[in-house]
């Protein structure tokens, strides 16, 4: 057994009001640069739908994830070691620019400039790319918001596999809910098993998984790779970019942007203790559906003395020892078992979950009453189909999805009688596995959602990064590391105007036209 | 004169080129290793890149080996195998094929990149230096068979072969061997000097990192420790 300490998410869907914020304030932090307008690290889906870049979730179309192959041996779909490097010249499975969409920008200039005219001016869009014009756009980062567009495109979502879907096209049926998206940081993660260059690596100490910049030759497997299309090319620098878990904020235990400004706190951040042998094993289980399960057996209980030794041994400090203990991911994940992985199937063993979201009791609209089960109303009526949520984080299993969904009715009707009509129902309790404890420390975490609940991060400890335990000499030598350095520590790259080995060549302008960046003799 | 021209480009020209190509790529790899990278403009467009990339990329690495393989093995090494007649034939033949090749591809290649507006909008000086640089190279080796053929004895190429290897043993009076030559092959081996020359400032950097490296990687995953 060797303990490593990952920081996971939690996004309780419940709660989720897609108002876009968490993408918002992400790309003003990461992707606000030349080269990655289409980009978003963080975005926010409605499904039903096929999503952005279009069609993700389908592997039989990207070839993201990893397969099983016939001996039960773990493959990345993409192909193995031989298979991705014969296709380094052309990447058959690599999606166009116009999947996700072609970044534009406006003409604002004419609004200005425009002679006088009986119509008011009006700023047409262009190209960010060519600084042509374009008619419009056709499609982007979150084209079928609430349910944008027809239900026949739409119903081309891969979570309806197995579903008889037509009937949720019709008005009375139709359902709907949020899923915002970011890189899952997995513990399998298929990006890293698919650079050919070595320059995506996850970091010991919290999971994150990272592309160094310098390392990356743009061979561009790793966007095929991942399953979850969460890896950019950068098209002007010619690197491929991803989601860093705003990990600068994590090791000073702050919580990601994208966390920190949810205005609905619907986002979770704390430490879950893994056995890191077993990953393997985990993440090639034969039967699709066991990879929920399977994973979960790889998290070990904070609590437990034996894992305390071992992680002490393995040089996790003290501090996410403690962390683990007072983790939400693992309460909401293993303790409550309401938090699941998105996409099992991919077996990438992703590390941001999901609570499913409750949604109306269907048949209560068309029969005035709500169908009963035992103390709870039947969350196998709620409008949003069991199969559905299933698909999206169970691999197909509706049983823990079932599970998950009456606790969470189960915390209302209580909480409900509690509160309101003076009454607390054990009953309720007992038909949901929970004690009046767990109750009230799941409605503390997840219906008042303090700050400190939600975010528990230990910092970083760079004492730990040398040979041994507490290593003086790493602060010792890292002191005044940054600002009059010695060398050229603060080296730009290409970001250099005239820089002999290629530069930028675009830059965004008022009127819409890219610049060419001057000191390019093109 | 003619000497004088003849020992520049010959005798000491391909020395600045080469020192150029080593230096240069050292210090581009060191002080500058963001810019170090395959380029890559398929995210943009796709039409034709796959049979061009595919056919260019494995004609021009076939035909760069050929010419590795074949100028620097003395001739004392392989006669015992073939004689220098019928590797001569050999060499024309498979430089015939991965040349047609390498031009088939290219050929998509420029297409690309001069009509594509994606593709033009994004290509740098030296994208489109490099790319008509090595077309012009290649249509000149190709030009060579022609002219190879009208003597089929291998001194020619025996001939190339000896000054190559008088440059890289450091052995003086290389450029004698080029002196009798036609005006075809020099023009091919003062141009295939100046690919060298200008290798670190192009994107042909990305041909050192050819990831091979990977094939031997343990299992999948890297886990980097702190630090």
């Amino acid at each position: 057994m060797t303990i490593r300490a990952q920081i996971g998410m939690v996004l309780n869907l419940d709660k989720c009001i897609g108002c876009h914020t968490c993408s918002i304030t992400c790309k003003n932090v990461w992707t606000s640069r030349g080269g990655v307008e289409y980009a978003w690290f963080n975005n926010v889906e409605s499904k039903p739908g096929v999503g952005y870049p279009r069609n993700w979730e389908d592997q039989s179309e990207w070839k993201g994830g990893w397969e099983l192959t016939k001996a039960g041996k773990l493959k990345p779909k993409i192909g193995g070691k031989l298979g991705v490097l014969s296709n380094i010249f052309a990447n058959p499975d690599l999606p166009l620019i116009d999947d996700y969409y072609e970044p534009f920008t406006y003409e604002y200039d004419h609004l200005k400039t425009a002679k006088e005219s009986k119509t008011v001016p009006t700023a047409r869009m262009k190209s960010a790319i060519t600084g042509k014009f374009k008619e419009k756009p056709e499609w982007g980062v979150n084209w079928e918001e609430i349910l944008g567009g027809e239900f026949e495109k739409r119903s081309k979502d891969y979570n309806f596999d197995k579903i008889q879907k037509d009937i949720y096209g019709e008005f009375e049926n139709t359902f709907m809910m949020y899923l915002p998206r970011l890189c899952e940081h997995c513990l399998n993660p298929s990006c890293v098993a698919s650079c050919p260059s070595g320059a995506i690596y996850k970091r010991e100490e919290d999971g994150i998984v990272l592309i160094d910049q310098d390392k990356c030759r743009g061979w561009r497997m790793c966007v095929s790779g991942c399953p979850y299309k969460k890896i950019y090319f950068n098209w002007q620098s010619g690197k491929s970019e991803k989601c860093t878990f705003c990990y600068p904020r994590i090791e000073a235990g702050e919580p990601t942007v994208c966390s920190e400004t949810c205005v609905g706190r619907i986002r979770y951040l704390g430490v879950l203790l893994y056995d890191a042998d077993k990953i393997l094993e985990a993440a090639s289980a034969k039967d699709e559906k066991d990879l929920y399960q399977s994973q979960c057996d790889l998290f070990l209980d904070p609590h437990d003395p034996e894992v305390i030794k071992q992680a002490l041994a393995d040089g996790v400090p003290q501090s996410w020892i403690d962390g683990a203990q007072n983790s939400p991911v693992y309460k909401m994940a293993m303790e409550w078992k309401i938090a699941f992985p998105l996409h099992p199937e991919y077996r990438t063993l992703p590390m941001v979950w999901y609570v499913p979201p409750l949604s109306p009791i269907q048949s209560a609209a068309e029969a005035g009453h709500l169908d009963q089960n035992g103390m709870l109303p039947d969350v196998r009526q709620l409008r949003i189909p069991n199969k559905y949520l299933a698909n999206l984080l169970t691999a197909g299993d509706e049983e823990p999805i079932i599970s998950a969904l009456e606790r969470m009715m189960a915390m209302r009707v209580y909480m409900r009688g509690k509160t309101v009509d003076g009454v607390e129902d054990p009953a309720v309790l007992e038909q949901v596995g929970m004690t009046e404890d767990e109750m009230n420390d799941m409605y503390q975490l997840m219906a008042i959602a303090n700050y400190e609940d939600r975010f528990v991060i230990p910092t970083n400890h760079r004492e730990y990064a040398g040979d041994g335990p507490f290593d003086q000499e790493i602060a010792f030598s890292a002191r005044s590391e940054c600002g009059f350095s010695f060398g050229n520590d603060s080296n730009t790259g290409a970001k250099k105007r005239t820089n002999l080995f290629g530069s930028q060549t675009h830059n965004n302008t008022l009127s819409g036209t890219p610049r060419k960046v001057s000191g390019d003799p093109s | 004169m003619a000497d004088y021209v003849n020992t520049l480009f010959f005798g000491i020209y391909p020395y600045i080129a080469i020192l150029t190509m080593i230096v240069g790529s050292i210090l581009r790899y060191d002080q500058d290793p963001y810019s170090w990278k395959a380029d890559s403009s398929q995210l943009l467009h796709r039409k034709g890149l796959r049979l061009g990339s595919n056919l260019f990329h494995v004609g021009i690495l076939l035909l760069f080996m050929g010419h590795f393989v074949g100028l620097l093995t003395p001739h004392w090494a392989y006669e015992p195998f073939i004689s220098a007649g019928h590797k001569q034939i050999l060499a024309m033949t498979a430089g015939g094929i991965f040349g047609s090749m390498a031009f088939v591809g290219m050929v998509i290649l420029i297409w690309r990149r001069t009509t594509q507006d994606r593709v033009r909008a994004t290509t740098k000086f030296m994208d489109m230096a490099i790319l008509l640089i090595l077309f012009v190279q290649l249509v000149l080796g190709l030009l060579t068979i022609p002219q190879s053929a009208r003597h089929l004895d291998g001194s020619s190429m025996i001939a190339l072969a000896e000054w190559a290897q008088h440059i890289v043993t450091f052995r003086g009076g290389a450029a004698e061997f080029i002196k009798p030559e036609a005006l075809i092959f020099k023009l091919h081996i003062v141009l295939g000097l100046t690919i060298f020359l200008i290798f670190p400032f192009t994107r042909l950097v990305h041909m050192v990192s050819v990831p091979v490296k990977y094939l031997f990687r343990s299992g999948y995953q890297i886990v980097r420790k702190r630090g």
